[in-house]
């Protein structure tokens, strides 16, 4: 029987009440009396020297209280990088200045030059027009291996090329691998893009700030997966203001996808213009400016070699790729194709031995950082795109060859640094292959064939960390911060309860879910607990929400607190039934002495602790707030087994998507609702990437793909009705909850899925020199493919 | 979007007056000039909006059994009409609910996206274009991407379509924007067919004049399947596909609009 409450009940979102009648609080809906409005001037070159700005004309325009640029921000910090990554030969990487406005240099289409402030957007626009730049245009550097070469041009001058860094990993197994390599029965190899991708939440990038001259406290609202986050780079590094003085909100966030973890220039601007021109200062990015402003996701190249012997066994892994950080290095963007990546290349598989190696390179693009899943997909589509590649070649059925190398026992040290503490990958296999009727396949695909159309399966299997993660670990690896998270749980006199918690909800239902954990713990209604997040001035300090984290670290820190909740709950009742401690019970909101009819209710235990007439003062103190930090042991390591059923038209080329099956294993559920949006959603995302999405840029730095016009985003009717199931539980060792994370899976595990599906209808049509085709696979490329 | 005054005459005489005025721009139903106004892309001072002229709204049938369309007639009407299916079926299918219920067959017609729908119907269909000063046949109206034989100021009034005997409209959507990468409008009259592309060419919409003879000969798909595909010269090139795949979908899709009309 599903519950109706608690832990593993499907409660609806209370969040939805607000978010569907149009009356969620979102950065843009805060206004504040005698606000200004930033207009952002952008580069519109990729590349060029900046001559001169001129901004005297503009000054003089209606309503402009001042022009910003380069010059204002003399002695101001940088747009700070919170990962530092050391090399395969110990050197640190190349890290450029990222000024908070151009400096001599623009170095992608949409970096900022100067920004007008004014009473209205509209004079700001009208003023922004008469500010005048001379830029002298420089050749821009694109191509990731072109800028690798002697000689190229330099994005960033003062470094002494454009690579960040080359990444070995792990470096002592280089030689080991290129010798079994080298002597293996077969080696398959492919080469591969993970293509470029632009996030599009549904809001857009906003920021409001204000500066109270007469207590010197300075307030950003802003659209952020982690305000605490932005409060401590932003404070320390790049304005100087100390946390007490800076509170930062982000209130209702209408999507992140990763695009809104990081620190960005729009957000220190507008706290820096509001004490300079003593007045709030606003600032929404527009759709247009989002595409060339908004940290991009993937844009990998890579080459993967896969070494077996003649039964399929793996022997060996080698991996060569290019990264592209873009013109700036994003808050995170030197973990994501290294520690987030290069860590995920053993999947599923026992493979014994692996080398990966990444050159993260500088171009004249948007900078590039972590979009849902962040590394993983690129890993998880390289390795499954190449397993399939190499059962095909083995003559091996490419489910058969999976199985033939999972792993099957637990805890399992990959040769990649990480350890999986659970998982049974044969499980979600069993699993999907009934869920998606893949026995009928066949009959399916002559149906296809009678209609003149060509059917494909394809299937892949996924692992990916979350859970984000041992600071101790992260520290060594090159972070800047820790991962841990943190909640206080505030019970109210008369028993209801406030939890803050460090966890950022963007659409996740953490209003939901988290109050169904403290509930089924206390066993006092959902109705009871309110979530609170999203501001430093409310919560402890905290981490954020990204990378699947938010219910295994923040929903532990939760637990723990509400552990010390509970402990304390029961020395107040104790006193109260005159009974010992350790006789206490708590069950359905109230206590009891075990073996007695005694009990006192919740309530009374809470109202005890703030009018405490009857209390034990002498031993514990008023009150009953507890706040807890949780640091996890280990990443979590979700897995899952995915399923893509597609037909392909074979006169244009247009791949439709028939069905999709995803089993996967998130250890326990806490909202299975909620876990079947979540992988809706990411499934739509991966399918997206798969099948249309593509951010593209010109030979001259140009966003080609810079609106909804060229930039296709996955819509209802390219999809198919979603067959999600997660009844494969192999709970979590390391976490109270035994939970593992479901938000990033869908787009980790799709693409490789659809991609197998669509190279399985054309080899099934004949078509054996199709082994791989470039994401999109938009009707253009399927068609080229089957022509060539 | 600039500063600008709007002008809402009550009959064409007195909107071509308006848009005699230095700067002025028409507007039908606004669904590509207000958001290339939002863009600061055109700057027009005074804009003259035609879609309250009820004198321009409406359809009906002339002397001559012509579908006379209203230049400020939006799709929506078109759609439900029915008397000419391929045309009907055509304007279902253009942009979305929004759009169908705004845009307006003039305002298509004198914009001339080259990946709009409504050229292909109107140069499929051998259309009048009707505007305040003079008829225009539709082989003289389009004149390339962007570019009509329209004058400054003037307004299409009507469009008059004659019906044909069989027709349809095929369109492969461009996938982000949803406009035709490759839109075929087919017509069949008694005195032959007229095949009309739009989406595919950097010239704007044309007619493929080898299906049309083909077909005038013999109206099946066979017909189309024999022919060789236009060539891929002069075809638009970008992100969503080639030359070639623009020529090969022309083939295509004029088979699939001939079996969709037979």
């Amino acid at each position: 029987m599903p519950k109706d409450e608690g832990i593993g009940a499907s409660s609806k979102r209370r969040e939805d009440l607000r978010f569907l009648t149009g009356k969620g609080k979102y950065t843009d809906d805060i206004n504040l009396q005698g606000q200004a409005y930033a207009y952002f001037i952008r580069s519109d070159v990729a590349h060029g020297t900046i001559n001169s700005i001129d901004t005297s004309a503009a000054e003089k325009m209606p309503g402009v209280e001042k022009v910003f640029t380069a010059a204002d921000f003399e002695g101001v910090g940088g747009v700070p990088c919170g990962w530092q990554v050391t090399d395969r030969f110990g050197e640190v990487m190349q890290e450029p200045k990222h000024p908070v406005l151009a400096e001599g240099k623009v170095r992608h289409v949409g970096d900022p030059i100067a920004v007008v402030v004014a009473d209205s957007l509209s004079e700001a626009r009208d003023a922004a027009e008469a500010v005048e730049i001379d830029i002298t245009e420089l050749e821009p550097v694109l191509n990731m291996k072109d800028a690798l070469k002697d000689g190229a041009t330099k994005v960033h001058d003062d470094l002494t090329s454009n690579l960040c860094y080359d990444w070995g990993f792990v470096e002592e197994n280089r030689d080991a691998v290129d010798a079994a390599i080298k002597g293996a029965h077969h080696v398959t190899t492919l080469e591969l893009k993970n293509n470029r991708l632009v996030a599009n939440p549904m809001e857009p990038r906003v920021a409001v700030a204000e500066f109270d001259s007469s207590t010197d406290d300075y307030t950003l609202y802003t659209t952020s997966q982690n305000p605490h986050v932005i409060r401590l780079l932003m404070g320390a590094f790049v304005l100087g203001i100390p946390e007490h003085k800076l509170r930062v909100v982000a209130p209702d966030v209408g999507g992140g996808f990763g695009a809104k973890i990081y620190h960005y220039a729009e957000e220190a601007f507008c706290t820096f213009a509001a004490k300079a021109v003593g007045r709030p200062v606003k600032w929404t990015s527009s759709r247009s400016e989002a595409f060339m402003s908004d940290a991009h996701g993937r844009d990998h190249v890579t080459k993967i070699e896969l070494a077996m012997d003649k039964d399929g066994q793996f022997l060996a892994l080698r991996t060569d790729t290019h990264a592209n950080m873009g013109a700036y290095l994003s808050t995170f963007a030197p973990s994501i194709p290294t520690w987030l990546h290069g860590t995920l290349m053993a999947g599923n598989y026992k493979t014994p031995l692996i080398y990966v190696n990444v050159k993260a390179v500088f171009t004249n693009t948007v900078p590039v950082d972590a979009y849902r899943g962040a590394g993983r997909p690129e890993a998880t589509f390289q390795l499954e795109r190449v397993v399939d590649k190499a059962a095909r070649e083995m003559g091996i059925d490419p489910i058969e060859l999976r199985r033939r190398n999972f792993i099957t026992e637990f805890p399992y040290a990959t040769p990649v640094a990480v350890e999986y503490d659970t998982g049974d990958y044969h499980a979600t296999m069993d699993k999907l292959l009934e869920m998606s009727d893949h026995a009928g396949f066949e009959k399916r695909a002559a149906e296809s064939k009678k209609n003149g159309k060509l059917r494909g399966f394809g299937i892949a299997h996924y692992i990916e960390a979350c859970g984000i993660a041992p600071s101790n670990l992260v520290g060594q690896l090159g972070a800047r911060a820790g991962l841990y998270e943190s909640a206080t749980v505030r019970v109210n006199a008369t028993g209801s309860i406030s939890v803050m918690t460090g966890s950022h909800s963007h659409g996740q239902g953490h209003e939901t879910s988290f109050a169904q954990v403290v509930a089924d713990m206390i066993g006092v209604d959902e109705a009871q607990i309110d979530i609170i997040h999203g501001d430093t001035g409310r919560g402890p300090m905290g981490m954020g929400t990204y990378g699947s984290r938010s219910i295994a670290v923040g929903g532990s820190a939760m637990v723990r607190a509400t552990e010390k909740i509970i402990n304390k709950a029961k020395k107040i009742a104790a006193h109260l039934m005159e009974a010992s401690e350790g006789d206490i019970e708590l069950k359905d909101g109230a206590f009891t002495v075990a073996g007695t009819d005694k009990s006192v209710a919740w309530g009374d235990v809470t109202l005890a602790a703030y009018v405490p007439h009857n209390y034990p003062l002498e031993d514990i103190e008023p009150g009953l707030e507890e706040t807890a930090f949780y640091d996890p042991a280990n990443f979590t390591y979700p897995s899952g087994a995915y399923g893509c059923e597609v037909e392909v038209d074979p006169e244009t080329g247009k791949v439709t998507v028939l069905a999709f099956s995803a089993a996967d294993d998130f250890g326990n559920i806490i909202n299975p609702m909620i876990v079947e949006g979540q992988v809706h959603g990411g499934l739509a995302q991966g399918i997206g990437q798969a099948l249309v999405e593509n951010c593209a840029y010109d030979e001259n730095g140009q966003l080609l793909s810079g609106s909804y016009m060229d930039y296709t985003m996955p819509r209802a009717d390219d999809l198919p009705m979603f067959n999600v199931d997660h009844s494969s539980i192999t709970p979590c060792t390391h976490n109270p909850l035994g939970v593992k994370g479901c938000g990033e899976a869908g787009a980790i595990g799709s693409p490789p899925a659809l991609v197998s599906a669509v190279v399985d209808a054309l080899q099934r049509a004949g078509h054996t020199d199709v082994t791989h085709i470039d994401m999109p696979l938009t009707p253009d490329r399927v068609w080229a493919a089957m022509k060539s | 979007m600039y500063d600008f005054d709007i002008e809402k005459p009550g009959s064409i005489a007195d909107a071509v007056k308006a848009l005699g005025g230095e700067e002025a721009q028409a507007l039908g139903g606004g669904q590509t000039l207000i958001p290339t106004l939002k863009q600061r892309l055109a700057s027009p001072t005074m804009l003259v909006s035609l879609a309250g002229l009820s004198e321009m709204v409406g359809i009906c049938k002339d002397d001559a059994g012509r579908l006379c369309i209203g230049g400020a007639t939006p799709h929506v009407a078109v759609a439900a009409d029915g008397s000419y299916p391929g045309l009907s079926g055509l304007a279902s299918h253009i942009g979305d609910p929004a759009v169908r219920n705004r845009g307006t067959i003039g305002g298509s017609l004198a914009n001339n996206d080259p990946s709009a729908c409504y050229p292909a119907a109107a140069l499929g269909s051998g259309a009048t274009i009707v505007t305040n000063a003079r008829e225009i046949a539709a082989d003289d109206y389009f004149q390339g991407m962007f570019e009509t034989a329209l004058n400054e100021g003037e307004i299409i009034t009507e469009v008059k379509f004659p019906i044909p005997e069989a027709s349809n409209y095929q369109k492969f959507v461009q996938p982000a924007s949803r406009f035709a990468l490759v839109g075929v409008f087919v017509a069949k009259y008694a005195d032959g067919v007229r095949v009309a592309v739009t989406g595919a060419s950097e010239g704007g919409v044309f007619r493929w004049t080898a299906a049309e003879e083909a077909l005038s000969a013999n109206f099946s798909a066979d017909a189309v399947a024999g022919l060789d595909a236009p060539s891929g010269d002069g075809m638009i090139n970008d992100l969503h596909g080639s030359g070639d795949y623009r020529a090969h979908l022309v083939k295509v899709m004029t088979g699939r609009a001939v079996s969709a009309a037979t």
